[in-house]
């Protein structure tokens, strides 16, 4: 019992050391990261990211913060305005598109909220909001 | 056989379930009402309840805004006259906000469609599967969808037909994207639809708009003293984040004004190209029409409210009070039920309660104030997720109580004047 307790430590230790390890960039970035959900996510998705029931989906562990980073960049990019289950709950509100955003900003953001909340994911690169946005331009 | 056995008593708790439920009234939250009046939980966890209505034998009939366990509308009756609802049955396939009861009729509606339902004699539904649909196919598109409906009493009801839109934007809720002018939605939604009560299948060619100009109207009732129609008006939200120039935060915050009309045939309240300020007290033009949070435009022209509450309260139920159980000052005045703000964020949210507004001869008649509070469940849970119940629907009861839903908690609560 002891050792499985051990291993099991061992484990959540060190995922949480590579986190830190290999996203060196992480505290800056979710510090500008919060300015950016201030300013820009805070009055629909709430202070604590839990949204407003059947308005504006919460943002706490579900598999559109958590999953796919091209879709979540996506989201940012391009706004979302679609009838989708999220959580159990659907939202009526739409998401307006944010391109006016810098890659920085729309990198720091999705780092922050994909780290706030109760939630723990990768960080979004400026690189791979590049991406997203020269494939939307060729479109 | 053993599982033969356990099917068996499975289907019988079923059976039990659905024709008569205990209804668990454990209610963690006291409400907090002027001396003399008590509160008594009729039903919980019912789900959404958006709206409710009461029979003249007391059945309550709340409307789901989700299908619970497949059915829409659900009946409270109180079989031994303690308030508290001891048998609930559910029927209607539909999900919706609006319901009411007028000259033997229920009616009730999904966020397309208005619905009846005739009661007999022993004022029961007898078809409770087979609704006649008076009207159909009405603008839906998510937002602002709900379908509130009120009745005059003559053969005519009243259908709120929200804007699916914050300010008829382009590009709605986008910053820098331009109002349309004239803006479309008017044609179709943003105001409150007159139909007959007695015509099948309506719908746009076959109703009147009645008022325009009206963002989201969730909250109406027909008031039978001044022989009107009263609507309350959901104001638009984000000047702060659409306009960051003119509005800072804590203007957001108080801008603009929740409205209070008395809505006559071919009015217009000014949506999307005023606001109400009030601060300022008049109505001003939006910024998407050019305007700069001070100048007017034709503003003035619009019709002005009776009475202006605190932004984004959301104000989702309206009563006339024409009982006589509550006294002298509560006699035909106006019972307006807020589900409680998201858009005063960062600054503290405000709402989650229900307002009363005394009035004589249909005129407000004095400032209004706040008769039931702390729905939310303390300062820590005033925000929308974490409230612990958000009032939603009024009623009266025959005995001249008042009915509150709340579509979080899925609560109906029961108020009577003891004056104790």
């Amino acid at each position: 019992m002891n050792k499985f307790l051990l291993i099991g430590s061992i484990t959540v230790a060190s995922v949480l050391m590579s986190f830190t390890i290999t996203q060196p960039n992480l505290p800056a970035s979710m510090q500008r990261g919060k300015k950016v959900y201030d300013t820009y996510c805070l009055t629909c998705h709430q202070m604590d990211g839990a949204g407003v029931p059947r308005m504006n989906p919460p943002l706490i562990k579900t598999t559109y913060v958590l999953g796919d980073k091209k879709k979540l960049i996506n989201i940012i990019l391009k706004g979302f305005n679609e009838s989708v289950e999220i959580n159990g709950d659907y939202f009526d509100n739409p998401m307006p598109a944010q391109p006016q955003l810098t890659d920085v900003q729309i990198a720091d953001v999705l780092t922050y909220v994909r780290n706030s909340f109760g939630n723990r994911a990768s960080m979004v690169t400026v690189v791979e909001v590049k991406t997203e946005r020269t494939k939307l331009k060729k479109k | 056989m053993q599982r033969i056995f356990s099917v068996f008593i499975l289907m019988c708790c079923y059976v039990l379930t659905a024709c008569a439920q205990t209804v668990n009234t454990s209610n963690p939250v006291s409400l907090k009402l002027p001396a003399g009046f008590t509160a008594t939980v009729v039903a919980d966890k019912l789900g959404r309840a958006r709206h409710i209505a009461v029979n003249s034998n007391g059945d309550v009939y709340v409307k789901l805004e989700r299908l619970k366990d497949g059915k829409g509308i659900i009946r409270l009756r109180d079989t031994n006259g303690d308030g508290v609802a001891d048998e609930q049955f559910a029927f209607g396939n539909y999900g919706g906000t609006g319901i009411a009861i007028s000259n033997g009729y229920l009616y009730a509606s999904s966020d397309n469609d208005v619905f009846r339902y005739k009661f007999n004699a022993k004022n029961e539904i007898e078809n409770a599967d087979a609704p006649e649909r008076i009207v159909k196919d009405l603008l839906n598109k998510r937002q602002h969808a709900s379908k509130s409906i009120t009745l005059d009493g003559k053969g005519f009801i009243y259908v709120n037909i929200g804007a699916p839109s914050n300010a008829c934007q382009e590009q709605d809720r986008t910053a820098g994207s331009p109002g349309q002018m004239p803006c479309p939605i008017l044609a179709t939604a943003g105001g409150i639809w007159q139909f007959k009560i007695d015509k099948l299948d309506q719908t746009y060619g076959d109703g009147v708009r009645y008022a325009t100009g009206l963002r989201n109207v969730v909250g109406l009732d027909w008031n039978t003293t001044a022989n009107e129609l009263y609507v309350t008006q959901h104001g638009r939200d984000q000047l702060n984040t659409l306009h960051p120039a003119l509005f800072n935060d804590a203007q957001n915050a108080e801008l603009p004004a929740e409205e209070f009309f008395i809505a006559k045939k071919g009015m217009d309240f000014g949506w999307p190209y005023c606001y109400y300020d009030g601060i300022q007290k008049k109505k001003v033009q939006s910024p998407e029409y050019g305007g700069d949070g001070k100048k007017e435009g034709d503003c003035g022209t619009k019709e002005q409210p009776l009475v202006a509450f605190p932004a984004h309260w959301g104000p989702n139920a309206l009563l006339f009070y024409n009982g006589d159980k509550f006294g002298t000052k509560y006699k035909n005045g106006a019972f307006i039920a807020f589900h409680g703000s998201w858009n005063r964020a960062p600054l503290k949210q405000g709402g989650f309660n229900v307002v009363f507004v005394p009035m004589k001869d249909g005129k407000p008649n004095g400032d209004y104030e706040i008769f039931a509070d702390d729905f939310a469940g303390g300062e820590e849970n005033l925000t929308p997720s974490k409230a612990k119940h958000r009032p939603c629907g009024l009623a009266m009861g025959a005995d001249g109580s008042i009915y509150i839903s709340d579509d979080q908690g899925g609560t109906v609560w029961k108020i009577v004047y003891t004056g104790k």
